[in-house]
């Protein structure tokens, strides 16, 4: 099964195995947002602590599938800890790196001949900082599956903001 | 097309002789052939289906009931000929109480904005169940937020059958029962001739949401007592863009028209206009008309089957999928809804080792088993059963024992990948 191990990459199936940050914080401090994929009935929840402009705890809680998970589990590994800065250029790496030719993924030519997405927005995705993150690349050959993969980054973006508003 | 004898006794089905009308179904993906497990969805199109649309459209293709000429007049004959089809196939008293809409989900809308708008305001209620589909959910809603009426909802039980022992109360003061005839997930078929007949005591009339009984089941209006019925072409062979709506020649004569247009007028003045008769006041504007001409290829095809030995076929495969899953698998397999396989629609929604059914479905797909995973337009359904998401099969006249071998041993394979 090729194609489906360059979906499931060891790193997903490792974060959908034993999810990271996982549980919740008591709200306040915490601030707290919930977020849904329609299409499949996924519900997330991203809990956020922020102090001295530096992102000191995510955890996330919530029912997904593996992808969602995954991506919500190496989503807090990689940020938690960081400045809200280092965090939002992760963000906007991350959704850059899913956003890319979005709309010719139908015909997958947007995709280079490793199935790829061969695009001068991966100039503007620095590897090291997204990490295990990089695993999610397979995920552009399903365009199905993006959004499963983003669930839990659009609504980190909400829980982030109203801690940044109240800080 | 296959030959195949229509019988008052229903002797098997042999899908194998079926498979060769759907091209589609000779496809591989990733190296493997189709197992097409999605006809609850939507279901396949056979080559006489296909065949008769683009015959039509090639050498009689006009629109209807505007020119005189030939070949309007032919393609005039052929919409109203798909009328008749449908109404003897639904075993309606008169083609006009056929009222052809875009698909089952306008035709609900149409008897909502319609039939609802006129009879019901603040104290009415609508009783519909845990078990609709968005479709027979959401429209009611969207009157009750506009006429201040009451929705109230029949639950179920812990096997997925409707619970009636409030039946009556909820039905107190009701003006409408809206109910499926056969839950899209759990496959629970519903008793809707005992349902319509309680609507009818209790002074409600009935709409029954055919969706997954028409295609798959004997259905006659009159049997049925119900009031309405509404279903889709697309989920019975034919093509996508044409539904039906069934109703009662008084209760469609009584309700103003729903769409404003061409073809649903008798006559249009500056300061008014008057409404067609039955069935053309309600459908205004150019219809699906090669839509119409597939559909009533599609039901020559299952006629040709015999709607008994559909049934029957459908039986016999839940009967084999219940076993084989649940032998296969134990207690690593949870199908959803009523255990006996007399008692469902040729539909497993099943919880599959604690994978989830989208990451079922692309491993499932990996195979070339084709499954629906999701909420199947039914979120409230979903919460009564306390689960995000289901996996589901489904089956029709082109599956056989060997599409569930397939969705077996593919399932075995998800658990293998996905298990430590």
């Amino acid at each position: 099964m090729a194609g489906l191990e360059d979906l499931y990459k060891e790193v997903i199936l490792d974060h959908y195995r034993n999810p990271r940050c996982r549980g919740e914080l008591s709200v306040p401090p915490a601030t707290m947002a919930e977020g849904f994929n329609p299409l499949c009935g996924d519900e997330v929840t991203v809990y956020c602590e922020v102090a001295d402009g530096r992102l000191d705890k995510v955890r996330v809680a919530g029912q997904g599938c593996s992808i969602s998970l995954s991506s919500a589990s190496m989503m807090a590994e990689t940020i938690e800890g960081r400045s809200l800065e280092e965090v939002h250029d992760v963000i906007v790496m991350f959704t850059t790196l899913m956003s890319v030719h979005e709309a010719s993924l139908g015909d997958a030519s947007g995709l280079d001949a490793d199935g790829l997405p061969a695009d001068e927005a991966d100039g503007r995705v620095d590897e090291r900082a997204l990490g295990d993150l990089v695993a999610l690349r397979g995920v552009l050959r399903y365009p199905r599956r993006i959004k499963c993969a983003t669930l839990g980054w659009t609504t980190l973006t909400r829980a982030l903001a109203e801690a940044v508003a109240g800080e | 097309m296959s030959t195949v004898q229509t019988a008052a006794e229903p002797t098997d089905l042999d899908a194998s002789l079926l498979k060769a009308d759907y091209p589609i179904l000779a496809r591989k993906v990733h190296g493997n052939r189709v197992v097409y497990l999605d006809s609850a969805a939507s279901s396949q199109k056979p080559d006489p289906v296909l065949d008769a649309m683009r015959s039509f459209a090639r050498t009689s293709y006009a629109n209807v009931h505007r020119g005189v000429y030939t070949i309007a007049e032919e393609a005039t004959a052929a919409y109203e000929s798909a009328r008749r089809a449908t109404a003897r196939f639904i075993g309606a008293p008169d083609p006009r109480e056929v009222i052809f809409t875009r698909n089952a989900t306008e035709a609900i809308n149409l008897i909502a904005h319609s039939w609802g708008r006129t009879n019901l305001g603040p104290g009415d209620a609508v009783v519909a169940t845990e078990m609709e589909h968005h479709a027979n959910i959401v429209p009611w809603q969207m009157l009750a937020a506009e006429r201040g009426c009451e929705l109230r909802f029949i639950a179920i039980d812990s096997q997925g059958r409707l619970d009636l022992g409030d039946l009556d109360t909820l039905l107190d003061g009701a003006k409408l029962l809206t109910v499926t005839a056969e839950s899209n997930v759990l496959g629970t078929i519903n008793d809707v001739g005992a349902l319509a007949a309680a609507a009818h005591a209790a002074g409600a009339l009935c709409l029954v949401d055919a969706c997954q009984s028409v295609p798959h089941m004997p259905v006659d209006v009159t049997e049925l007592g119900a009031d309405f019925i509404a279903f889709s072409a697309h989920k019975m062979l034919g093509p996508t863009g044409i539904g039906v709506l069934w109703g009662r020649t008084e209760l469609l004569d009584a309700m103003p028209p729903f769409l404003g247009g061409g073809e649903m007028i008798a006559d249009v003045r500056l300061d008014g206009f008057t409404v067609n008769e039955l069935p053309w006041k309600f459908e205004a504007g150019t219809m699906p008309i090669i839509e119409a001409v597939g559909l009533e290829a599609a039901i020559d095809v299952l006629e040709g089957i015999g709607m008994a030995r559909v049934r029957a076929h459908e039986v016999r495969l839940n009967r084999h999928a219940l076993g084989t899953l649940n032998d296969r698998f134990g207690d690593k397999i949870r199908i959803w809804g009523p255990p006996d396989a007399e008692e469902r629609g040729g539909i497993a929604s099943f919880s599959f080792d604690d994978i989830h059914p989208h990451d079922i479905s692309q491993v499932l797909d990996e195979h070339g088993v084709c499954v629906r995973a999701g909420h199947h337009c039914a979120k409230p359904l979903m919460r009564c059963l306390g689960i995000g998401a289901t996996a589901r099969a489904s089956w029709y006249v082109y599956n056989d024992e060997a599409d569930i071998d397939a969705l077996a041993d593919a399932l075995a394979a998800t658990a293998e990948f996905f298990t430590v």
